[in-house]
């Protein structure tokens, strides 16, 4: 299975885009911004469930410390309101801090994980924080008179 | 012959689909209609200006400076939250861009089944359970997604807007997850405001009239009487709005959900969002996050992106190699050893089935009036008597 073909700027430049997979959100408590770790099928040979399960976890953990309500989310509610709101034009909100976090860890986990796979996951921030979309390129580990056809469609990309 | 193209740098707002205006290239977002606005901001400007003109000197020298500085600063806290609430992105849900939408269109086609020719298919409707309570999601027709549970989409703006309260014609703007706080804020603050003016414009009025009569003292601050028929007014609507939305925010449900009735009645799922604990729900709402805008506003569009769902045919340029995100499938669905069993259908005829579906009826996807709002209807006939 080992597709140790791609690096991030091969995928974005000039492999060609089979499919995308759209996991969604769980609202299973509540409104909070938390996505499903149900393993899309379409996934199942690309990459481990383990890491994919690890990713989504790891997200969902980063969205609940930004949209925990505790003792910091106070302050900065007061702080705010009693310079109507004004404070945040020289300062970051938590959330925001914490979504430079997430950017950040995604860019990572593409380019070690899924990249590598010939996967890429865009940042749901990007799509309205309602899917992880993840987008399937050409497998190039695959044999056979199938890599014929996929490596025709891939240097007729070029 | 040489032609220089200089390509301005064009901004996602200037492509965003939805009936909003946007103001100083993009960091300002308001509804169309803006009339109600104005008269908004005319009638809280011009009554703090009479005020200030016509009390505060009085009242500062006969009973205390402070009076004036108090005022002061309410006005300013007032019209900070009038500007916030208008001018901020209500959180407005994207649309689907088209594989997303393909991607949920298969979905529903997949759990539909096969719907017998003239047949109606079922509606689309996605049951999910929320704290144990089964929860309906709509699908809406206009944006192609699934709304997230207490989304709704405004009529109006022609946008589906997350924690959806009402649209508000006096603040130009729709009121929903990202700025509902500084409207309660603004209602609430606006009450102390009118409150506050009014008591004074009466000790002011009495004051003067000890000295020399009622009818003289009448004639003296004619800017007073203007003053106290517009709080008079104001008072009944803004305090009773602050009561009301005071009574949504401790049992955490939307004007939207009051108005429809989804949590009343006995047959009918109790509030999932509720925390059953009126500090609780209250922190919720006034001391929770400050949800960030997920309409990349001012955003520079690359070459080939498109920030909406465009039923049109994908452009042929390929994306620009700086931003790897929005990538356009560059070929059809190959099938190959990887590709499962239900081989899915190529990109290319699922925007067809797309293109096709936006024909139906639309009238469905937009569920929200525009003024049926209590406080709304309450305001509008304010208005008329403030008018005449």
């Amino acid at each position: 299975m080992a597709t140790e073909f791609h690096n991030l700027q091969e995928l974005r430049h000039s492999a060609s885009l089979v499919n995308k997979v759209f996991v969604q959100r769980d609202y299973s408590e509540g409104t909070t911004c938390k996505f499903q770790t149900k393993f899309p099928s379409e996934l199942e040979s690309r990459v481990e469930r383990t890491l994919f399960e690890e990713t989504v976890k790891t997200l969902n953990n980063f969205y609940a410390e930004a949209e925990k309500i505790g003792a910091h989310s106070y302050l900065e509610a007061c702080v705010a309101c009693s310079t109507a709101y004004l404070v945040f034009l020289c300062m970051e909100t938590r959330y925001e801090k914490v979504l430079k976090k997430i950017a950040k860890y995604i860019q990572e986990q593409n380019e070690k994980v899924y990249a590598p796979r010939g996967l890429l996951i865009t940042d749901p921030i990007d799509r309205g924080m309602r899917v992880i979309e993840i987008s399937i390129y050409e497998d190039r580990g695959s044999s056979g008179s199938s890599s014929a056809s996929s490596s025709t469609s891939g240097s007729t990309a070029r | 012959m040489s032609a220089v193209m200089i390509t301005r740098k064009v901004r996602k707002w200037e492509k965003l689909p939805g009936k909003n205006t946007f103001c100083c290239d993009g960091r300002v977002m308001m509804a169309r209609q803006k009339g109600v606005f104005y008269l908004t901001l005319f009638l809280i400007v011009g009554t703090c200006a009479l005020f200030f003109a016509f009390e505060c000197p009085y009242l500062a020298v006969h009973l205390s400076p402070t009076i004036p500085v108090f005022a002061v600063v309410l006005f300013l806290f007032v019209m900070a939250m009038l500007l916030r609430t208008s001018f901020s992105d209500p959180g407005v849900l994207p649309r689907a861009l088209p594989e997303e939408a393909s991607f949920i269109e298969m979905e529903i086609e997949a759990a539909n089944g096969n719907v017998p020719a003239g047949q109606r298919p079922p509606p689309r409707i996605r049951n999910v359970q929320i704290n144990n309570q089964i929860v309906k999601l709509k699908y809406c027709y206009t944006c192609k997604i699934f709304r997230p549970p207490r989304a709704s989409h405004c009529s109006i703006c022609d946008n589906c807007v997350d924690r959806f309260d009402h649209h508000c014609p006096w603040v130009g703007n729709c009121v929903g997850k990202r700025n509902y706080r500084f409207f309660y804020l603004f209602t609430l603050s606006l009450s102390l405001l009118t409150i506050y003016i009014f008591t004074f414009d009466i000790v002011h009025v009495v004051m003067r009239s000890v000295d020399s009569g009622f009818l003289n003292a009448l004639k003296e601050t004619p800017g007073t009487v203007l003053e106290v028929l517009v709080c008079f007014f104001t008072l009944w609507s803004v305090v009773g709005l602050t009561g009301f939305h005071t009574y949504l925010i401790s049992l955490n449900q939307t004007t939207n959900e009051d108005i429809k009735g989804s949590w009343s009645g006995k047959n009918r799922v109790q509030n999932p969002y509720s925390h059953k604990n009126i500090m609780k729900n209250c922190s919720e709402i006034l001391c929770g996050p400050t949800y960030p805008s997920v309409l990349d506003r001012r955003g520079v569009m690359q070459q080939g992106d498109s920030p909406s769902l465009t039923t049109a045919a994908t452009p042929s340029s390929t994306s620009d190699s700086t931003v790897p995100q929005t990538t356009k499938p560059t070929a059809p669905l190959i099938p190959n050893e990887h590709t499962p069993d239900d081989a899915k259908p190529s990109i290319a005829t699922s925007t067809e089935i797309s293109t096709s579906l936006t024909e139906e009826s639309e009238s469905t996807a937009h569920k929200v009036p525009p003024l049926a709002s209590p406080e709304t209807d309450v305001e509008a006939s304010i208005a008329k008597a403030a008018a005449h």
